[in-house]
């Protein structure tokens, strides 16, 4: 055993948290980022953060990182230049993408018309043409694909992707434009749509592999200088990357398919909601990752987090396994206001972001944010434990009075309004992920954290009536606690689409050991050893005609046992479940995937002192707050002191370097054995 | 006789007062659960027309009928003057005659299913949502005949009837009604989707009341519905004159030779009320062409027109209604009276957005839009699969296209889109997997948006190529009339229908067929209309007019419409754009707001040797008298 570094990449700050798997102890630091060359912020963390733990650079022994290189190539068009090669008749793929406008009636007069990720005069069409049985209708012709190739060599494209119409059923036609384009544009990285993605679907699919295409310059880049920065500093640990479903992989994988890092970011903190659940007791939890911007949600039911087989970048939808983790647009930084028109209460998605920022940070903001009624109400205190910066909570009072003003309501009203508001919109989401989905809130508990989490956690478990509401210890670096205590793992995937009544249990099983072996494989090269690797197994079955599939996880004796007819009950049970309702229609089953998994870790947290119950140690001052319609008394404490079982009664506030925790009137927060903090009602 | 509903509890709410927060809240929430009813519908739904094109619309309505949430407004209170029954706790009522609720709905082929809400013996909300089914049986497959001469033939009708009764479901009348399809398992599939979602969101709506107390929460909607009044009222004074305004538009034919028909709208401001009057609209069709449009609905969709751009995060109700004033003729194409046939109702639906976006344009133009909501194509192929494993088994497809948007004061307007809300194309591998089909081509029609300096977008040229052999029926518009352009913009290209036959000849089909036979080979190039431009083509970047040449957007001979000279690959020749452009502004007058193309009776003329296709005849109504 040894230490295992977690780090996590944010806009504002670099996360590290470092992890003695043999004590459970952790160190975790805060260094802040820098967009320019973001292995200099990691460097400047990895330097601290050792120092604080008294070891070197050489004593980690794994480098576990979430990253958003990969989301802010696509969102800000930094990819390399993509050449496409598609189908004769299919050159507008990525315009005509779905024909989708979002935004409801009239939304078109106001959506952007956004541009393809291959550009249009970087796609070429080829002669040749398979069917949906595989089967070829036309042959290709080697003459056109050159003369084709060669347009887009001179149009000096970094990568080509080859998507053929069809490509999910044979590959044959994409295998031999792949073999020409290496002859003729050596050098240039190639890459064929049925190997990236084999599903149906074309805009899908070339979408997919044009993104991974695109973006895969700009990680491989990103992915050798960190390396080499890190081993100049002495590091010979692994280096992991963190996948959008929550696996780790290596960073090598990594280069080769970063689509499947797009969504490394969120998947830190669902991560690291698992870890804490494991040490905390707690199996089922709903996320609340609170952000400056925008709030993401997840829903984790016995330690497992519910994934979706698309990845949402910006306007893209791609096809890659990512947690379902919803995100909407309300965080510490969302601005509030009153429309002159309705005269309603708005807040957000609009936001102050880290420049000008609310009112409070002092750096220019005057606008009213979330921040500033936290502020205003008490909730924020002025002045945050080892804090560097004071908040001015007279900006935040001036900048909150506005709105009283436009609603004609008293300051304080007005300020619990922005937060009511904006916890709405955060249950909102949270409803979306576990109501909708057929679960019970009532049988989860709500954990808060990123910067503001642990403020809003409270309230919201109030309206969820999700209960605990947990501040996780360390809410503020999470994402880079989850970094460090995942596990390794990928995936394939595979169109079937073919009907039940027409499947023989035994070809499923050979096909799914097929692409198990692929898998093993996959984890094998990446230095994970043959008796630490698991398989999984996931159908997709619908009942034909619907477009909506229901995953489920199966075992190959489980599928030997109970047949299709098995799987079938299973997928019945499920549909009613979500919807309420089965039908006499027959089944399909649409897509197989197996999952390799590397040894789950036995990370235990460690514990603290145990106290007697009575948090007075950990007390820094009285302090006053506004809640329930009024000023109340309360205690604000430091959270470094708290001993485990102590019990704080609300309303109070708890600090912490990074994070303020939130227990409200009515409610009492009790300290577990490993710090964290249980919000019940009293 | 109005209906009579049943409260066991005959305590009224009590009006209560809201504060502002609680009031956004409410709103929320409601938007919320609007949403769920959309995921649960997506989600369940089975055919292609619900299922991957989203042609469904949700409504959640106070206890008194007025819509709180949803897009096309409320039907509920015609409905309730109209139905001569009893609304209980435990009903569920289903319909689909667009003559039984006002035209709420506008053809038979959307299935409605109104849920009233009952809360410990009270009436509380309604939740409501309709469907297009695919196949409702009747003459021809896919139930839209477009040469019907009576709703008779149009598929089976259902009044409002109860499908659930005190908790009880109707099982022999779902029996009869599904008898009626040729496609029982969708229709069972997406009615049970719409319930589904009318369930969720009744769920929802009594958790709100359990929440913040049955008074609050039906005093939050009533608040809400005023506070539409009011913003309405404020925008009507700011941006509607007295002074009335016209505009008219047309559908170009009626898919038996007759055509085009005229709607026409004026709007005046009067005692501080918007007046809608649709004199001048031609009388009713007497093909399927009709669009029965409810007056409500046609509120909300000036409504959300006139509040987009103000508010945008603002939940859109009834509240505003009695604030406008909306007139349609008896008998007209938007009124017509039964039976007249109505499913061929999505032309003069589309158009009526464009005559929307004219009026409301015509004072500001930096806010006008060009022309492009023009239809909602669509395609229905049918037969026996004829592919080696497929037995032979029954098959039908009913598609909808998309053609440009429009040129935009924002920008240009994309290519090949969805003008309808929540609207996505169906992947081709996946038509090709399950219908006898392969598609040959699905690209943007380069030059059919019109030139400007915001261009329209382009529509899209869709081959299909049969693999069996089957029967076709298209419907589309836009084929005769074009698509304007405002500010100097253009207009956009036509649609066009080619079946290019196995043997190799080529028919020019129309734009609205019914029952065309194909045989397995023959391919059909399904071209839809493009965007009119927006503003001055001759401003446009010529750099940008050669970068779309190279992208297949624009050809070279396209781009002289923008006073472009360029070579095929996109090469632009600056000396030669300069002079062909200072010729162009020579030659030309002052640039019109709306250019209409060279106006009806020029198409007629060239109609034949510009489309392929004969002209459309003036209808005459010979037992009618004009809507004036």
């Amino acid at each position: 055993m040894g230490y295992r570094l977690g780090v996590d990449v944010g806009g504002t700050f670099t996360d590290l948290l470092l992890f003695d798997t043999s004590s459970g102890a952790f160190w975790r630091h805060k260094t802040p980022s820098t967009p320019h060359d973001s292995s200099e912020g990691i460097l400047n963390g990895v330097t601290a953060i050792c120092a604080k733990a008294g070891i070197t650079t050489g004593d980690i022994d794994y480098f576990l990182h979430g990253t958003t290189v990969a989301t802010n190539a696509v969102l800000e068009g930094k990819g390399s230049r993509v050449g496409l090669v598609t189908t004769e008749g299919y050159r507008h793929i990525l315009q005509i993408a779905r024909s989708f406008v979002p935004g409801g009636l009239a939304g078109w007069i106001i959506w952007p018309k956004p541009q393809p990720l291959a550009a249009l005069e970087d796609t070429v069409t080829v002669k040749g043409r398979i069917d949906a049985e595989g089967n070829e209708v036309r042959p290709l012709d080697d003459a056109d694909i050159r003369t084709q190739l060669g347009l887009l060599k001179a149009q000096g494209v970094e990568a080509v992707t080859v998507s053929l119409i069809n490509a999910y059923v044979s590959g044959a036609h994409e295998v031999r434009v792949g073999e020409l384009a290496a002859e003729i544009l050596p050098g240039v990285p190639v890459s064929l749509s049925h190997q990236v993605l084999p599903e149906m679907q074309e805009y899908e699919r070339t979408l997919t592999t044009v993104a991974n295409a695109a973006v895969r310059p700009v990680v491989g880049r990103y992915v050798s200088n960190l390396r080499d920065r890190l081993a100049a500093e002495g590091m010979t640990g692994k280096l992991s990357l963190l996948r959008s479903d929550g696996g780790l992989m290596s960073a090598q994988k990594a280069e080769e398919h970063p689509v499947n890092i797009l969504m490394s970011g969120p998947a830190g903190g669902v991560t690291g909601a698992i870890w804490v659940g494991r040490n905390a007791g707690i199996r089922n939890i709903l996320t609340l990752d609170v952000g400056g911007t925008s709030t993401d949600v997840a829903l984790i039911e016995n330690l497992e987090p519910r994934r979706q087989r698309t990845t949402e970048v910006g306007h893209l939808s791609v096809r890659a396994s990512a947690l379902d983790v919803k995100t909407v647009g309300a965080g510490g930084g969302s601005i509030a206001y009153v429309p002159e028109l309705t005269k309603a209460l708005r807040v957000g998605p609009q936001s102050a972001g880290a420049v000008p920022g609310p009112a409070a940070y002092g750096k220019g903001g005057e606008l009213p944010t979330v921040t500033d009624a936290n502020v205003v109400l008490g909730y924020l205190p002025e002045n945050l434990l080892g804090g560097t910066f004071r908040l001015d909570r007279e900006a935040s009072t001036k900048a909150v009075q506005t709105i009283a003003d436009a609603l004609g309501i008293d300051l304080m009203a007005a300020a619990r309004g922005i937060i009511d508001i904006v916890n709405e919109n955060m249950f909102g989401a949270l409803r979306m992920i576990s109501v909708q989905q057929g679960y019970d809130p009532r049988h989860f508990a709500l954990m808060g954290f990123g910067g503001a989490g642990p403020l809003h956690v409270n309230a919201i478990a109030r309206l969820l009536g999700a209960w605990p509401a947990v501040s996780p210890v360390s809410p503020g670096v999470l994402c880079a606690l989850g970094d460090a205590t995942t596990r390794m793992r990928t995936e394939t995937a595979r169109s079937f689409s073919r009907l039940a009544t027409q499947t023989e249990a035994s070809e499923l099983i050979a096909i799914l050991a097929e692409m198990a072996a692929q898998t093993r494989g996959e984890l094998l090269s990446d230095g994970v050893p043959e008796d630490e690797i698991t398989t999984e197994f996931e159908v997709d079955v619908r009942y034909a005609g619907q477009a909506f599939e229901v995953p489920l996880t199966i075992s190959a004796d489980v599928l030997e046992a109970d047949g299709i007819a098995g799987i079938l009950a299973r997928f019945d049970a499920e549909h009613k479940r979500l919807f309420t309702f089965n039908m006499d229609t027959p089944h399909e089953i649409v897509n197989l995937r197996a999952v390799a998994l590397g040894r789950a870790l036995d990370l235990p947290a460690a514990e603290l002192p145990k106290g007697d119950g009575n948090p007075a140690a950990a007390k820094m001052r009285d302090h006053t707050l506004w809640m329930d319609g009024r000023e109340q008394a309360a205690v604000i404490y430091d959270r470094a002191l708290l001993r485990a079982g102590d019990v704080i009664p609300g309303p109070a506030i708890v600090c912490e370097m990074d994070s303020t925790t939130l227990i409200e009137s009515g409610c009492v927060g009790t300290v577990d054995a490993v710090g964290n903090i249980l919000i019940n009602l009293a | 006789m109005p209906a009579t509903i049943v409260q066991t509890n005959p305590v009224p709410f009590n009006r209560v007062p809201i504060d502002p927060v609680t009031l956004d809240i409410i709103e929320n929430a409601l938007r919320n659960a609007r949403i769920e009813m959309d995921a649960t519908l997506v989600r369940t739904a089975m055919s292609p027309g619900i299922r991957e094109q989203g042609d469904a619309f949700p409504l959640i309505a106070d206890h008194t009928g007025k819509m709180i949430v949803g897009q096309f407004g409320s039907f509920i209170g015609g409905f309730l003057d109209n139905f001569d029954g009893t609304l209980e706790d435990g009903d569920m009522i289903f319909l689909s005659d667009p003559y039984s609720v006002d035209g709420a709905i506008s053809h038979s082929n959307d299935w409605l299913v109104l849920l009233p809400v009952f809360k410990e013996g009270r009436l509380i909300a309604y939740t409501s949502m309709f469907g297009h089914q695919s196949d409702i049986g009747g003459k021809v497959v896919g139930s839209m005949p477009i040469n019907a001469r009576s709703i008779f033939e149009e598929g089976v009708r259902i009044p409002p009837v109860k499908i659930w009764k005190k908790g009880e479901y109707n099982d022999d009348l779902m029996k009869l009604v599904m008898h009626q399809t040729r496609k029982p398992d969708w229709c069972q599939a997406d009615l049970n989707a719409l319930i589904a979602a009318c369930r969720v969101a009744s769920r929802r709506v009594i958790e709100m009341a359990e929440r913040f107390g049955d008074d609050v929460y039906v005093s939050a909607t009533q608040d809400l519905l005023a506070r539409n009044h009011r913003a309405m009222q404020a925008l009507i004074g700011m941006a509607i004159a007295e002074e009335p305004v016209s505009f008219e538009d047309y559908i170009c034919d009626d898919g038996m030779g007759y055509g085009p028909y005229k709607i026409k709208c004026t709007m005046w401001r009067e005692d501080g009320k918007v007046v809608l009057d649709f004199a001048g609209t031609d009388p009713q069709s007497q093909a399927s062409i009709n669009f029965f449009l409810n007056e409500n609905m046609f509120k909300m969709f000036f409504g959300i027109y006139m509040i987009m751009v103000f508010d945008p995060q603002i939940l859109f109700n009834d509240g505003f209604y009695d604030l406008i004033d909306v007139r349609i003729p008896e008998g007209s194409l938007l009124k017509p009276k039964f039976p007249a046939a109505l499913s061929g109702r999505t032309h003069a639906l589309g158009r009526i957005f464009d005559i929307l976006g004219g009026l409301l344009g015509q004072k500001t133009p930096e806010f006008l839009n060009a022309a492009g909501f023009s239809s909602s194509p669509h395609l229905f192929y049918s037969g026996n699969d004829a592919r080696p494993g497929k037995k032979g088994e029954w098959f039908q497809l009913f598609q909808i296209g998309f053609g440009g948007i429009p040129g935009r004061p924002m920008g240009d307007g994309p290519d090949g889109h969805s003008l309808w809300p929540g609207f996505t194309n169906v992947p081709n591998e996946f038509l090709e997997r399950y219908f006898p089909m392969r598609i040959e081509r699905y690209e943007c029609a380069a030059d059919s948006g019109g030139a400007g300096l915001h261009r329209g977008g382009n529509g899209i040229h869709m081959t299909y190529r049969f693999l069996s052999a089957g029967t076709i029926s298209i419907h589309d518009d836009r084929w005769f009339v074009p698509p304007w352009g405002v500010n100097g913009g253009e207009p956009g290209q036509r649609a066009r229908k080619v079946l290019e036959r196995a043997d190799g000849t080529s028919v020019i089909v129309g734009n609205k067929v019914e029952d065309v036979e194909v045989e397995a080979g023959d391919q059909l190039h399904f071209i839809t209309w493009g965007g009119g431009g927006w503003g001055d083509p001759l401003a446009r970047d010529p750099a940008l007019v050669g970068l779309e040449i190279t992208q297949g957007l624009v050809t070279a001979e396209g781009a002289r419409d923008y006073g472009v000279v360029a070579s095929a690959a996109g090469v632009v020749d600056a000396a030669a754009t300069e002079a062909l452009r200072a010729e162009l502004r020579a030659g030309r007058g002052e640039l019109p707001l709306f250019n209409y193309g060279p106006g009806i009776e020029a198409l007629r003329s060239a109609c034949e040797s510009e489309t392929g296709l004969a002209a459309p005849i003036q209808p005459v109504w010979p037992h009618l008298e004009a809507a004036e």
